[in-house]
Formats: structure tokens, sequence, C-alpha cells
């Protein structure tokens, strides 16, 4: 029987125009052994949605850096629930002032990484919150 | 006697025979989320991967799948986006397996082919997966044929595989594929790579992609008079310029996939399809085996000491496995 991978999709919703934190964060996260898939930039809501579909992950990070969280992020856990989709681990990393931090916990993003968060902070994170699938 | 059994178990395999039920179901009725969570099972668990695919077995065989393989760089996810479209104009359903190759070193693998297909993401014709090789050889990962049949099941019109960037040997996509394409790029080498052995001998339709580039004919013509000294075959491989970026080529190229179908419809199908039967037939045997007697072989504690003594230099491991092989034949 194989071991069971973690499976995580990457994201970068909105009109971002560099996606280098997020392909650090990609990059270290493969590192410690897990499947990462990684959209590109510019993706709405759907396409992350669906993505998040076909991949079957058990992970989702999304990164963003244009300011839309408020408008992108509630959206994409919105379609996420009307999808169905129930057992996924949601975080976020890249600018996002704090005042919005507890607004995203409360729509079901789980944590926020802001600038300068040391990779192996969210490696453990996301091997720690992972959800247990069979 | 009855055995005992824990009631809390019962009720959790009664609930796991329930969910794979419904899996198959939705697969069969071409239900995104099984999909996507039948081809998760086949990745990570064998026993419960074989009762999807007996179940679904009977569904599979409909779809056409062409096999996309060729060096890193090449342009494979580009052109495949490129054919998707094309497909598409036609009404066409088509689903799409991507290998990525993982990392021999962590284990972990990063998965980059969606983001040459982003234009296809909300198409509801089309399904496409990224995968891992794990610990695949061949260009293809244990968990692709049987992904395969799932979106076959599934009532996919084609299915697509790309393999991981290909040098030489990663030539499992001919187990698995009617049409093979292999995708070059301009520069690929001289004559002299194309007479070597493996890739160039499995493309049924090669393909000089970013051919906009400086020496394109050049590489038509290497590629084309290495394939014509296999003069044992009887389908000539044709090369086709494309430039995936653009999609120039890309109905040449459709059309050649379709007269190899024609092809293979008159003439090499059933025998090839039986070579592929064969095939898999022997690795299950193969595997089942091995799976056996060395998860024995663990049980019993053994391997950590034959391991041992191989690093002692007692014994070599060829004499062990003829060893085991022998034990274990003889007890069963």
């Amino acid at each position: 029987m194989a071991e069971r991978k973690i499976r995580v999709l990457i994201a970068k919703p909105g009109l971002d125009s560099h996606d280098r934190g997020a392909k650090i964060v990609a990059r270290a996260l493969r590192d410690a052994g897990m499947e990462v898939i990684y959209t590109g930039l510019r993706q709405t809501p759907e396409q992350i949605v669906e993505t998040v579909i076909q991949e079957d992950v058990d992970v989702i990070g999304l990164s963003i850096l244009s300011g839309a969280h408020m408008a992108l992020f509630p959206r994409i856990m919105e379609l996420l629930r009307e999808k169905g989709v129930k057992d996924v681990l949601v975080f976020a990393g890249g600018i996002i002032p704090d005042e919005d931090v507890p607004k995203l916990k409360e729509i079901g993003i789980k944590e926020i990484f802001g600038p300068g968060t040391p990779t192996d902070v969210i490696v453990k994170y996301v091997k720690e919150n992972a959800p247990k699938r069979t | 006697m009855l055995r005992k059994t824990p009631l809390k178990e019962l009720e959790n395999r009664v609930k796991g025979l329930i969910e794979i039920e419904k899996l198959i179901k939705g697969i069969l009725a071409g239900e995104k989320r099984s999909i996507a969570r039948a081809i998760t099972l086949i990745e990570n668990n064998g026993e419960t991967a074989q009762k999807i695919i007996s179940a679904i077995y009977p569904y599979t065989g409909k779809a056409y799948i062409i096999g996309i393989t060729g060096p890193a760089g090449s342009g494979k996810s580009t052109l495949i986006e490129k054919i998707v479209k094309e497909l598409r104009k036609t009404g066409k359903t088509v689903g799409i397996v991507a290998v990525d190759p993982t990392s021999p070193f962590t284990g972990g693998a990063f998965l980059g082919d969606r983001i040459r297909m982003q234009n296809l993401s909300l198409d509801e014709g089309v399904f496409i997966r990224s995968m891992a090789s794990r610990n695949s050889l061949g260009g293809l990962a244990k968990a692709t044929k049987n992904t395969v049949r799932i979106l076959d099941a599934s009532g996919k019109d084609y299915i697509i595989v790309e393999t991981v960037g290909a040098g030489q040997l990663e030539v499992d996509i001919v187990k698995v594929a009617h049409t093979v394409i292999v995708v070059l790029a301009p520069g690929f080498g001289d004559e002299i790579q194309a007479i070597k052995a493996g890739l160039m001998e499995i493309g049924d339709i090669f393909v000089i992609n970013k051919a906009d580039r400086e020496n394109a004919d050049r590489a038509v013509i290497d590629l084309l008079s290495a394939l014509e000294l296999n003069t044992h075959k009887t389908w000539k491989p044709p090369v086709i310029k494309t430039v995936a970026l653009t999609g120039e080529g890309v109905n040449e190229l459709l059309k050649a996939i379709e007269e190899h179908k024609k092809y293979l419809q008159t003439r090499a199908f059933d025998e090839k399809r039986r070579k592929k039967v064969e095939a898999e037939l022997l690795e299950a045997i193969n595997q089942r085996i091995t799976d056996t007697l060395i998860a024995e072989l663990k049980k019993e504690g053994k391997l950590e000491e034959l391991i041992r003594k191989i690093m002692n230099r007692e014994v070599d491991p060829y004499s062990i496995a003829e060893e085991i092989l022998k034990e274990k034949i003889s007890k069963k």
C-alpha cells in the first residue's frame, strides 16, 4: 500500500503580476514531500474551485498581493461550499492587513501567513493540519 | 463458527462498500467529484483501487487515447491545450492526465502542467488531472493507466496522457496510448540522436514544435531521414511542424491523429491491443507475486537481516533473491 501523500493546491486569485511568494511556498511544500499543484497567475475563483475539485486536493493555499482578498476569498469559500467541497484545509498568504484576519478566519480560512513567514512554519502548519483522509 | 467482529468495524466496512458503490455510479455518470476521488483512491490504496477498477472495467475501451511525450520544455502542455480546443469545437469531450516527476530525494512533486492549460479549466467537457510519477521510471505513474480507465468509463471521447519530460527510455506511454505523439523542439540534436533507441522508436507521429525558431526545417529533415531507416514498419510516422503558442500546425496534427486512428482500425489494432493486454497481465502477476513475497519477508522480520548480510559482503543480492524464490515457491 502506498503512503498517503498530501496534495496541495497553491492558487493565485486575482490580478497580481508576480508570484514569487507562491512559488517559494510551493517549492518548500514540495521539498517537504508533498505533491503541489500550481495554478499559475490570474485565476478566477471559479477556476480555482474547479481545479480543487478535479485535483481532489487536501489543502488549498491562496496567495494574494493585490488587496482584493476581501472580495475574492469570500467568493472562493462560497463556491467551495456550493460545490460541496468540505474536507479541505484552506490557508492564505500575501499582503493581508491585520484587521482583515478575523473576518477571513470567520469565513473558514484557517490560517494567514504574512510576508517574512519562514517557510518551515508553513510546512509544519500544513503537515499538522491537513485533513486525514483515506 | 462465527468469527466475532467488533460492531464498529463491520459498520465501517459496510460504509466503505456503500461509498465505493456511490463512487462507481458517479464515475459512470461523469460526475467530476466522483472521478476525482476515485483517482485519489487509485493513487493511494491498492485494495480499494482494485475494487473500483473491477467494477468499471466493462465500461472501458471506448475512449481514444493519445499519448504526448518528449523532452522537458518542448511544449507538450501548451500543445495539448490547443489540441483540446480543436477537439472541443467538434463537440468531443476530453480527459487529460498530466504526469510530472516526483523528486527521488524528497518524494515531493511540483505539478505545473495546468498552468499551460488554464483556458480549459472552466470547460464542462474537459477534466484535467495532474499526477506525480511517484516511484515509476517509465515516464508515467503507476496509477496512470487506471486513471485513464476511470476517465474512459466516465464517458470521455478522447483521453490525452502527457508523460514527464522524457529523454530516451521513458517509453511506458506505448502501453497506454493508441497514438503516441513525440514532441521535439528544434535543436534536439542531430540525426545521430534520432537514431538512438527509445523515444524515437515509439512515435506514431512526430512534432517539431516551436517551428518558428531557427533550424526547424533542419530538425524536420534530420528526423525524417532517421525515421526512413525504420523499414520494418507499415505505418510511416509523419513529421509535423507546429507553433503551439499560436496554434499553427495543430489542424495538421489532428488530421494525422485521425489518419493513424483509421490505420489502427483497419490493420494492427487487434494485435496492438493483444500485446497491451498481455503486457498488463504479466505485470499484474509480477506485481502481485513481488508484493506478496516482500510483505512476507517483512512480516517474518527477515528483510533487515538479509540487508545486513549483503552490506557485510557475506552474500550478494542475486543469490538471496534466488534463495528466497526457491524457499517460498516450494512452500506453496
